[in-house]
């Protein structure tokens, strides 16, 4: 076999990227209208609540993203969700801004990037210990400082999108949402075009693929990982934020409850793709407004079962249809400049 | 006149560098002219590399100028380099592997469109360049689908994308098939002719020769000699290289082969596609003899190294060691019979580059005494052993304790020779044993196999460089597709006819 006829194959063997997630859109479409006609009401609260449990989820996942790609592993999303959530609610109780509040959430989160960069980058230690450190932090001192009978002016309202929002199934689920959500989608369109269709982009990938090919073409290694860090902060900051000022409106111990894992899962699960990781959140995020529905339905299976549910599907669907996903090259190893 | 003809466009004045350890650069001044290919000669770790590193803005000289055009000219970071025009295309291809080929050619000097980037003008640009210097690419393509040879055109394209007028070519013919290092020559012929200035880094003798405008040769970091390439043979180079006489022909007495002592049947491997890669290859080798494995690279070779070294499967077929049936994918069986393997690819199965040389001289034996005994390492046995076949095999490391990977090509070669050889072997399998190596480790090399061919070892060399087939083997087979087109004895053959059957031709 030649050289070139080698090439070939391994071309024929790529699938296109675009087939699988956009089979599970349409099989979602389908199934969507079929129990919209059955049971209006019950579909509309299940897809509500499928997008509610998405959107932190996707945040978590575009810091990811945006970490990863430029190189720098992330694990602590979690303590970031949970200390800007603290931080927004905190601004949110003092100063009843919602707008104030959110930017403090995302300040909040970039500055723990910036730690987290600064650990990974100029310090070169090891970086999972330094997302735990996040995480151990956020704990730690949200548990402190969180007086319980903190009160606030309430919360993110949703806006409706004029006569969008009253289009049957669609316009309630979604162009009926608070800012934040409008906003989470926004930010996946513009992460794509961001990574896949700009210099800036372009540059991050290779620095998280080949830091050294990056670096003898003149791309400055550490202050791209510095500042996707920061960007990746940010919006972990703003998922924190969604849960006090926008889902919840409240602050609770630990509220982030695992979301900053799962939206690691979700990124792989993604490929680290800014869409790819949305489609998963939202299947997730399905799975979930699934098995609350279930609960209410009281269907005679023990709640812990049903509770897999999101889980289980999970597992299925990366083994079965997205196949192995491989994560940017030179994620996890600080650069050394010869 | 200040750009007069004579004016070299490169220049370096007494460039000094050191590495904790080791003067790399001991006040090297060179130049280079328009227009002209300049090779530089030497060994591995003379400090060609790290010259060009400087050059390119990669290291920063302890010491020493550089002149542009005849001004003088701060180089810090890649970034100037590339803004004086300088291109450098790394042994090691500096390519996002992922990246398509255009991505990769445009990185950091993206062409585009508003805040976006304009991929389809860059294609158009980089095809105009693919055309003019006959760079066969396709821009769409993925880079680590495409093979090695192609993969160095990329390098190229990217370095003449950013408007290059002097690039650096450091060992760039250490990963080619002899047609693709014809189709380099070629392209470094249009590119000089169009003004384009090349620095051509080797240790092949017969490229410098063929290729180059002026040599310049060094040794332990220090420019030891220039010449023109019409005056000189290639022992001149050799020795001028090496520092001593060095004999480019190796001596042998004729083979005096007795039992066999390894047989291959019947073996097929297939590939991923379930097409098959080696086609019921058969062969036999005997004690006191060397059989080699010639032919293009991709023909099956290393597919076939790889199943009867154990690190593959095969699809059919018997490996015997010494009359006993060896079990499949089970390379410590083999190792157990008294297989002996110098594997293609150092890096990825000779060593382990993060040890110490300590661990990798007893890879193969950590786990029995002496070096281990009921589980526990014995750290005292394995440094014993490891300043021994340092001594013996001649491996120039500071201690024992430096990492694999710290070492040159050369002597990490010799750490693997030396920890594969050094025990009771009956068999050696020797795939690309000198790939990438300087004149001094391959005549070591070869030596040390036709020594162990006297003692009565089965030698199998598997090797894409006709001239190492024919300088070290008894007898040859030619692969062509998979497939064992003949085997011949290498007294009586000539290049003409195995370059026959390495095209498949059968006579």
């Amino acid at each position: 076999m030649t050289a070139a006829q080698s090439t070939l194959t391994v071309h024929q063997l790529r699938r296109p990227r675009w087939m699988v997630p956009a089979i599970l859109t349409v099989v979602a479409i389908a199934i969507a209208i079929i129990s919209y006609l059955l049971n209006p009401s019950v579909t509309e609260a299940v897809l509500g609540a499928t997008i509610r449990f998405a959107v932190p989820l996707i945040l978590g996942a575009l810091c990811g993203i945006y970490c990863e790609r430029a190189g720098i592993v992330n694990i602590g999303i979690e303590g970031q969700m949970l200390m800007a959530a603290f931080t927004a609610y905190m601004t949110n109780s003092w100063t009843g801004s919602l707008p104030l509040a959110l930017l403090v959430g995302a300040l909040t989160g970039a500055l723990l990037g910036l730690f987290l960069a600064y650990i990974s980058v100029a310090l070169k230690l090891n970086q999972t210990i330094g997302g735990t450190v996040i995480n151990i932090l956020a704990v730690g001192i949200t548990g402190f400082f969180y007086q319980v009978n903190t009160v606030t002016k309430g919360k993110f309202a949703p806006i409706p999108l004029g006569p969008l929002a009253d289009i049957p199934l669609i316009g309630p689920v979604l162009f009926n949402n608070p800012p934040i959500t409008y906003l989470t989608f926004l930010l996946v369109i513009i992460t794509q075009i961001v990574f896949f269709h700009t210099r800036w982009g372009l540059r991050t990938r290779a620095v998280g693929e080949h830091p050294r090919a990056a670096d003898t073409l003149g791309i400055n290694v550490f202050k791209t990982r510095y500042v996707s860090t920061m960007i990746g902060g940010a919006l972990a900051g703003l998922g924190g934020a969604f849960l006090t000022l926008e889902g919840v409106g409240l602050f609770e111990r630990n509220m982030t409850n695992g979301r900053g894992f799962i939206a690691l899962a979700v990124m792989i699960f993604g490929k680290w793709n800014p869409i790819g990781s949305m489609l998963a959140a939202l299947l997730f995020g399905f799975t979930n407004a699934i098995q609350t529905q279930l609960q209410f339905m009281g269907i005679n299976v023990p709640h812990q079962f049903i509770g897999m549910i999101p889980y289980a599907l999970t597992i299925i669907v990366v083994s079965g249809f997205v196949g192995r996903s491989r994560p940017p090259a030179a994620e996890g190893t600080p650069y050394e400049k010869e | 006149m200040e750009y007069s003809p004579v004016t070299p466009v490169l220049e370096t004045k007494d460039i000094t560098k050191t590495f904790p350890g080791t003067l790399a650069n001991n006040k090297v001044s060179i130049h280079l002219n328009k227009g002209e290919v300049l090779a530089l000669l030497g060994e591995n770790g003379a400090g060609k590399t790290t010259l060009m590193n400087i050059i390119y803005g990669l290291y920063d000289a302890d010491s020493g100028e550089f002149k542009l055009n005849g001004q003088p000219y701060k180089i810090r970071n890649p970034h100037d380099a590339i803004a004086a025009g300088i291109g450098m295309v790394h042994q090691h291809f500096m390519l996002v592997p992922v990246f398509s080929v255009v991505e990769n050619i445009m990185l950091g000097a993206e062409v585009v469109n508003g805040p976006f980037l304009d991929k389809s003008r860059a294609r158009e640009e980089i095809m105009a360049l693919s055309d003019r210097y006959g760079l066969a690419v396709d821009p769409d393509a993925i880079v680590e689908d495409l093979p090695v040879g192609v993969q160095q055109r990329v390098e190229i394209l990217k370095a003449l994308f950013r408007d290059v007028k002097i690039l650096i070519l450091d060992e760039p013919t250490a990963v080619l098939t002899p047609q693709e290092t014809n189709e380099l020559f070629q392209i470094m012929h249009n590119l000089t002719e169009s003004g384009v200035s090349i620095v051509f880094i080797t240790h092949k003798l017969k490229e410098v020769l063929e290729i180059a405008d002026r040599i310049v040769i060094m040794r332990r970091g220090e420019v030891v000699g220039e010449t023109d390439p019409k005056q000189v043979t290639e022992h001149d180079l050799a020795n001028l290289m090496v520092g001593r006489d060095v004999n480019l022909v190796v001596d042998k007495e004729t083979a005096q082969p007795k039992d066999i002592k390894y047989e291959v049947k019947d073996l097929v491997v297939k590939d991923l596609l379930k097409g098959v890669v080696v086609d019921h290859v058969s062969f036999q080798v005997r004690a006191g003899e060397v059989l080699g494995i010639a032919g293009v690279q991709g023909n099956g070779q290393t597919e076939l190294a790889e199943a009867i070294t154990g690190l593959r499967k095969h699809d059919g077929g018997e490996v015997w060691i010494d009359g006993i049936l060896m079990p499949q994918a089970n390379p410590r069986a083999l190792v157990e019979h008294g297989m002996a393997h110098i594997p293609e690819d150092r890096h990825k199965h000779g060593l382990i580059l993060q040890y110490p040389l300590t661990d990798n001289f007893v890879l193969c034996s950590y786990y029995k005494e002496p070096y281990s005994s009921h589980g526990v390492r014995n750290e005292k046995a394995i440094l014993d052993t490891s300043n021994e076949l340092i001594k013996r095999f001649d491996v120039r490391t500071p201690s024992a304790f430096v990492q694999a990977g710290d070492l040159s090509g050369g002597n990490q070669q010799k750490v693997i020779v030396a920890r594969e050889l050094s025990r009771e072997v009956k068999v050696v399998i020797a795939n690309q044993p000198t790939r990438g190596l300087d004149v001094g480790s391959i005549e070591y090399i070869h030596k040390t196999l036709i020594r162990l061919r006297d003692e009565g070892v089965a030698v199998l060399v598997i090797s894409s460089e006709l001239d190492e087939i024919m300088a070290i083997t008894d007898r040859i087979a030619v692969m062509y597709r998979g497939m064992i087109v003949d085997t011949v004895a290498a007294a009586s053959t000539t290049r003409e006819e195995l370059g026959l059957l390495m095209a498949g031709s059968k006579h």
